[in-house]
């Protein structure tokens, strides 16, 4: 039997090995230098991603400015300072947020920001994405305070420093390597994220960094290549994706080494 | 430390109830940093609030026209103005239970040998390995769907199942590759990270003199892991939930394979629909306020549906891992 396990792992492990040697392979046919700085052309005019890393980098910014702090702050509150009842309440509503489908949060967001703005725009796109990170970021970040041993707290607290500076000063430094990796793959994670920006962010062919109007990002970029009729468009889906999994899996191995040293 | 309240005791007596629940040691600086941590807490809940209320007033309009009929109608004819969720809720489902079918007993296997018999320098970083599925983007599975496992599927796998099985209607039909089967593959690709490991972390929950208990008893080892996988049922079942929450609002890779027609087909070669990938691709394309209406209250359905699944898979695996945390086998 075990070599019946064995097998299932070896499988999805195997599967795993196919997916990333197709994009490699795939991916560094149409990769070059122009090609990751070039904005959009029509076909048979080559063209690039430029623009798309652009805009991919500004919805990251975006998002983890307004739901890194946020996230940082529930875990906090979930570990250090909520009791009770309500504190259960918040918890069971993060772990459901985390299982909201990306998609409903896009149309959540068209609702209350594209429909009134009455434009598609990088803002609504980086609050989308700000919705799916805050769960994730809070659940680590209270997992890794809770890792910080209460002597720590109670030595603190015994020196006569407020809970506030108690918290800010002596916990959360504490926690602080493993809340890097939570937000760092919160990171990884948006930066993957396609159906939540199709109707917020919505896409462009040209550079653009304005907040109020639609930009490009990485994932639509590939998802509309990917269904065009074109094989050249079909190549450049491969090399933006290839581009796309070096950055995830960039991260994850990186924060995979940074724990080992940590624990 | 300026913001310290001088005279403790003098502090009980003076303020009110909420003052002493925000700072219980009287420091300014402690209420005004639980108010703001609070805040945030309170933030969250009114976000899921505000998403409820969102939703079910912008899909009014569509909830008032067709009622429940919307559930039960199978005609989706933007043209005509009839809109009817059937196909999607149909498509969603089947899609989901064949991901399940396929992804459960792998992601059982996967669990046992990297819990039960790898030793730890294998199951590390092979652990590691299946993680790194679940960091793959949909859109990225999407690609890979098209180009690579869709026609893998109608070279390799369809006519074999047309071949054997064609004598039921679940196997019958023109083999394109493109359709319900192939989504229910990739989507069994992509809930197998998820649901393995939650189930490695229920098998870790299960306290070891278990193990030893049933080892003792003569038990050999793959008798023992009987007794640990029946010992973290509900955990796993929990585990399972959790795979179908995933599952059900999976958007791009299932859209981009799936085919995208609106139609109730027993053939799993022929093309389907799910709820996701219905928003995702019309969405953008509605421009009547009925159509719009109706797409957001499919949103809705899916939201309300995978809060509920999500919830109860969160109960039945908590229940596993936090009764007996800190005494399982460290994973």
């Amino acid at each position: 039997m075990t070599s019946l396990t064995a097998i299932c792992t070896l499988l999805a492990v195997g599967i795993l090995l196919v997916i990333l040697a197709y994009i490699a392979l795939h991916g560094i046919g149409s990769l070059s230098f122009r090609f990751l700085i070039d904005s959009p052309r029509p076909v048979g005019e080559g063209g690039g991603i430029g623009n798309a890393i652009l805009g991919s980098l500004v919805l990251l910014g975006l998002s983890s400015a307004f739901g890194l702090p946020l996230g940082i702050a529930v875990g906090i509150y979930l570990s250090e300072v909520g009791k009770g009842h309500f504190a259960g309440v918040v918890r069971f509503i993060v772990d459901a947020l985390t299982g909201v489908p990306s998609i409903v949060t896009g149309v959540f967001v068209y609702a209350i920001l594209v429909l009134p703005m009455k434009h598609f725009s990088a803002f609504a796109g980086g609050v989308a994405l700000a919705l799916i990170m805050i769960p994730i970021v809070a659940r680590t970040t209270e997992e890794m305070l809770k890792l910080v041993p209460h002597s720590l707290r109670e030595g603190a607290l015994a020196l006569g420093a407020p809970q506030w500076r108690v918290t800010l000063g002596v916990i959360l430094p504490a926690a602080a390597s493993g809340i890097a990796t939570g937000a760092m793959l919160a990171i990884a994670r948006v930066s993957g994220e396609t159906a939540p920006l199709l109707f917020t962010a919505f896409g462009s062919r040209f550079f653009s960094t304005y907040l109020d109007r639609p930009i490009a990002s990485l994932t639509v970029q590939i998802y509309n290549y990917a269904l065009s009729p074109y094989d050249e468009w079909h190549a450049q889906a491969w090399a933006a994706t290839l581009v796309l999994m070096t950055l995830i899996l960039g991260i994850n191995i990186m924060v995979r080494f940074l724990a080992r040293k940590r624990f | 430390m300026s913001a310290t309240t001088p005279g403790n005791m003098a502090y009980t007596e003076k303020h009110s109830h909420w003052r002493r629940v925000l700072s219980p040691t009287g420091n300014t600086g402690d209420a005004i940093f639980r108010l703001l941590m609070l805040g945030a807490g309170l933030l969250v809940v009114s976000i899921v609030i505000a998403m409820v209320i969102a939703l079910a007033s912008d899909s009014m309009l569509s909830i008032r026209q067709f009622g429940w009929g919307f559930l039960t109608s199978s005609q989706w004819n933007p043209i005509k103005g009839e809109f009817g969720a059937l196909p999607f809720i149909y498509g969603t489902i089947v899609s989901s239970l064949i991901a399940l079918l396929i992804s459960v007993p792998f992601s059982l296997g996967i669990a046992v040998f990297l819990v039960e018999q790898a030793p730890h320098y294998i199951s590390r970083p092979v652990g590691f390995l299946v993680d790194l599925l679940a960091a793959i983007p949909s859109v990225v599975y999407g690609v890979w769907g098209i180009f690579v496992l869709a026609p893998f599927l109608r070279v390799y796998i369809e006519p074999p199942l047309a071949k054997w099985f064609g004598w039921m209607p679940l196997f019958q039909g023109p083999i394109t590759g493109i359709g319900m089967l192939t989504g229910g593959f990739i989507l069994a690709i992509m809930v197998t990270p998820i649901i393995s490991a939650v189930v490695r972390d229920v098998l870790s929950a299960v306290p070891e003199s278990q193990r030893e208990a049933a080892l003792a008893l003569g038990a050999t080892k793959w008798e023992m892991i009987r007794v640990v996988l029946v010992n973290g049922a509900p955990g796993i079942a929990g585990a399972v939930i959790l795979g179908l929450g995933r599952a059900l609002g999976e958007t791009m890779a299932v859209t981009m394979v799936i085919g995208n027609r609106p139609e109730i087909s027993a053939s799993l070669f022929d093309p389907s629909y799910t709820i996701a990938s219905a928003i995702a691709n019309e969405f953008t394309e509605a421009t009547q306020d009925l159509y719009l209406s109706s797409l957001v209250e499919l949103g809705l359905i899916l939201f309300l549906v995978t809060f509920i699944v999500n919830g109860i898979a969160r109960v039945l695996v908590w229940n596993v891992t936090r009764k007996t945390g800190g005494v399982g086998r460290a994973a």
